[in-house]
């Protein structure tokens, strides 16, 4: 018997239809992926399962029994638990306070909360997971790995069969996320069905036992455990093939004879005190940044950027030394930051693409103060053009776009005007393959130009695919510098645990 | 104009429309110039607490301003027969002054603008108390400033002077707020703070010119009250008037989140809370009720204003 069944289910909101008669189905203890581009309509149908929306046509069937789910109440009830690519912990509770948020037992006639009872099922829940940490320990002290470890601990506990995870590896880091993989497969055995939303091929590949593809709100196909292979799932997902995916430089010969364009020297962050970060980018070459979350990296970027100004060090562009004290200063100096977090950094969502094109740089298209907004308009229109920005119009507000082409709008801020580096913290993060591709090609068009760029990534395929080399931190140091011959996933790796 | 402003014009329309017909008094010539000087002397400082508003904080300390500046402003003028144009000034500067000191505090101490304009109500109405020994101040005779108190209490071709100096300060605001990239840069730091950071944009010089802003025009109007008033008692002197500013600027579209609002919107406010003042006055309300009534107008139109963009925001889905 099916641990659920959705069959037929269609859901149009006004002027679309975001499904159209999907399938889905799960069986008791199975891990089924489901994968496909953004706007495939994963996420539509997750919130139906959620009991956010509820679908036009179509049946769920939990354990075979028919169901309706008018509201999130109702879908934990029938043992639904989600868990959200966006944190939903609140972290000024401590971690018992959240597995028991909303549900807390209490006791006496005044109905105080049972400390003692919720503290007990938290440590035999968080056992379950692996993990020794005290009850009480404040969710904001926990590390992102952790916290999200508190949002499964809560799902577990409200003795959830089925268990769908949104992105959960999108900010974890390498062994955090085999950890998570131990904690699926532990609760695969122990009988619960789980849905696993990834954009990340890989994982899908290690730990579906199914993948269902979506494309265009429709089934676009299933794969049974034998047949999942990273092409087939771009294949179904796109529609498609995706043969030039990455982009390598043409000839990584000339690398090492072009002169350094950007070099940070002994950069000491506050994050880690004690260890100075030193690292050298030539002209026209990708200098991956891997490693471990946690071991620097956004810091360094951070720092360089002039966010969080660095304890000592010095950053030198073309061998001159220059003074960063503000993103301001950095921007003055041709340095741009394409922050991991678009929507808080990187973009005002509330503008329109046009506003936040010229932002950076509003006197270039203004006179004695006054913005002109021709001239705006014109670059605003040339930059959507030019990264290919799928936008009605350029005064549409940002939020109204997908993933990949807000992120496209942030690098459009910074080419139109002269970079000479540019820092990428995590630049793919949560956006679909087809617009991956595309920010990759663009990454190594603007190197051919003669960037500098530094790309910090968790992404072992994309720091693979697109490094003329890698340098991976540990701890706050740089641990290891590999040249494009040297680098596999294995010598990172070594080097991102040492 | 947005669908916020345009909504607030026609409320305004008919209230007056409405008013106009129980009360034809209304319409005469004494009650529009009184209700225009009104609005005029309003707006000019709820355009200023409007700004703040649009980056995201707020100004309570107008009203208590108003009552420092005042009595400083009789004493100037009565005690020490300081030349009128210097004692304006002084007012301006200080204004503005006081204003820059909230700025800093705010964004170099990140102090919340509430507490730190909240302490400046508390502040200024005690010195103002204090200086003025808790005894009214008056202007006596006018000798020597007769033009300044025309600038408060005379018109230009029929027109009362502060309706006019509200439209001055109000155009150039709008220059300023719509047209500039000191404005732009004002609504991108009241929308994402640290977005604009990162934009290269100097949140805390943009903030803080905000605040310059609002205690400027609160200087301006300063003089205004003062003499519309004619005494200034410092114990009552503006109580409350940060509120009617605030008020204005919600009912005009600025969301206290930050990151929206027009000056156009905020004049609309002062001018519909002006007029439902008078309508209290005009219909025989009770005027204890003054208060009750603007409350219950206000909320009215918020609750309409949540649920019609709500209904929009359905229609986009």
């Amino acid at each position: 018997m099916h641990a659920l069944q959705m069959s037929g289910i269609s859901k149009r909101f006004p002027g679309v239809t975001a499904l159209d008669s999907v399938d889905l189905d799960l069986a008791r203890g199975e891990v089924v992926a489901l994968v496909g581009e953004n706007g495939a309509g994963k996420s539509t149908l997750m919130k139906i399962l959620a009991g956010i929306h509820q679908p036009d046509s179509g049946m769920i069937r939990i354990n075979g029994e028919p169901v309706v789910l008018r509201s999130p109440r109702e879908s934990a009830r029938h043992g639904i638990g989600i868990i959200h690519q966006e944190l939903e912990v609140i972290d000024s509770l401590d971690i018992a306070g959240n597995v028991f948020l909303g549900r807390e037992p209490t006791r006496g006639p005044l109905r105080f909360i049972d400390r003692r009872r919720i503290d007990a099922e938290t440590v035999a829940v968080l056992a379950r997971l692996n993990l020794r940490l005290s009850p009480r320990t404040l969710v904001r002290q926990l590390p992102t790995a952790h916290q999200q470890m508190v949002e499964i601990a809560r799902a577990i506990s409200l003795n959830a069969g089925i268990l769908i995870m949104d992105e959960p590896t999108s900010s974890l880091t390498l062994t955090e996320t085999e950890q998570l993989f131990r904690v699926v497969k532990d609760l695969r055995a122990e009988g619960v069905s789980i849905i696993y939303i990834s954009h990340r091929l890989s994982e899908v590949q290690e730990l579906a036992d199914r993948v269902v593809v979506l494309r265009d709100g429709k089934n676009a196909g299933t794969l049974e455990r034998d047949q999942i292979r990273h092409n087939q799932m771009v294949q179904l997902m796109v529609g498609r093939d995706l043969n030039s995916f990455y982009t390598p430089r043409q000839s990584s010969a000339t690398a090492s004879c072009e002169s350094v364009c950007f070099e940070v020297k002994e950069m000491r962050t506050r994050r880690y005190p004690n260890s100075g970060v030193s690292l050298a980018v030539r002209r026209g070459e990708i200098l991956g940044l891997a490693g471990l979350v946690g071991a620097g990296r956004s810091e360094l970027v951070a720092a360089i950027f002039g966010v969080e100004l660095p304890l000592s060090g010095t950053v030198h562009i073309d061998g001159t030394a220059v003074e960063i004290q503000s993103p301001r200063d950095a921007i003055h100096r041709g340095i741009y930051l394409i922050p991991e977090d678009r929507r808080s950094f990187g973009l005002i969502t509330a503008m329109t693409v046009r506003e936040n094109i010229t932002l950076p740089a509003l006197e270039r298209y203004s006179f004695a103060g006054f913005i002109q907004e021709s001239a705006e308009e014109v670059v605003a229109v040339k930059m959507c053009t030019e990264l290919k920005i799928k936008t009605p119009s350029t005064g549409v507000t940002a939020s109204n776009l997908s993933g990949g082409n807000q992120q496209k709008v942030v690098l459009a801020k910074w080419l139109s005007l002269k970079p000479k580096v540019i820092l990428f913290d995590e630049p793919t993060r949560g956006i679909d393959v087809g617009a991956k591709a595309e920010i990759y090609h663009l990454m190594r068009h603007l190197a051919d130009q003669g960037v500098a760029i530094l790309m910090v990534s968790s992404d072992m395929e994309e720091i693979l695919g697109n490094s003329d080399r890698v340098a991976v931190m540990h701890e706050g140091r740089i641990s290891g510098v590999l040249d494009r011959a040297q680098c596999t996933q294995e010598a990172i790796m070594r080097l991102a645990v040492a | 104009m947005r669908r916020k402003e345009l909504s607030i014009l026609i409320l305004l329309f008919v209230l007056c429309g409405i008013v106009a017909i129980m009360n034809p008094q209304f319409l005469s010539s004494a009650n529009v110039q009184n209700t225009s000087r009104l609005i005029g002397t309003y707006g000019i400082f709820s355009i200023g607490v409007g700004i703040v508003v649009i980056t995201g904080g707020i100004d309570l300390s107008v009203g208590s301003m108003f009552a420092l500046l005042g009595v400083l402003l009789s004493m100037m003028l009565t005690e020490w027969h300081w030349p009128a144009a210097l004692a304006v000034a002084v007012i301006l500067a200080l204004g503005a002054g006081l204003g820059l000191v909230h700025g800093l505090l705010i964004t170099r101490l990140r102090l919340q603008p509430f507490i730190v304009t909240l302490c400046g109500l508390l502040l200024y109405r005690g010195l103002a108390r204090y200086i003025a020994a808790d005894s009214s101040k008056g202007f006596g005779s006018g000798k020597g400033f007769r033009w300044l108190s025309d600038l408060a209490t005379g018109s230009l071709f029929g027109v009362p002077m502060p309706f006019v100096l509200m439209i001055v300060v109000g155009v150039v605001m709008w220059l300023m707020l719509h047209r500039s990239v000191y404005g732009r840069h004002l609504f991108a730091v009241g929308r994402n703070e640290e977005a604009a950071r990162y934009s290269g944009i100097q949140s805390q010089s943009v903030i803080t010119g905000a605040y310059v802003i609002s205690g400027g025009l609160a200087g301006v109007a300063s003089i205004l009250i003062a003499f519309y008033t004619n005494s200034v008692s410092p114990s009552s002197h503006g109580n409350f008037y940060e509120l009617y500013a605030i008020a204005a600027a919600v009912l005009g579209g600025c969301s206290l989140r930050g990151g929206e609002g027009s000056i156009a919107g905020i004049v609309i406010g002062t001018a519909l809370l002006q007029v439902l003042r008078n309508l209290v006055n005009l219909l025989d309300i009770p005027g204890s009720l003054d208060f009750a009534v603007m409350g219950a107008v206000i909320l009215i139109g918020v609750i309409a204003d949540a649920s019609l963009s709500r209904r929009e925001r359905v229609h986009h889905q």
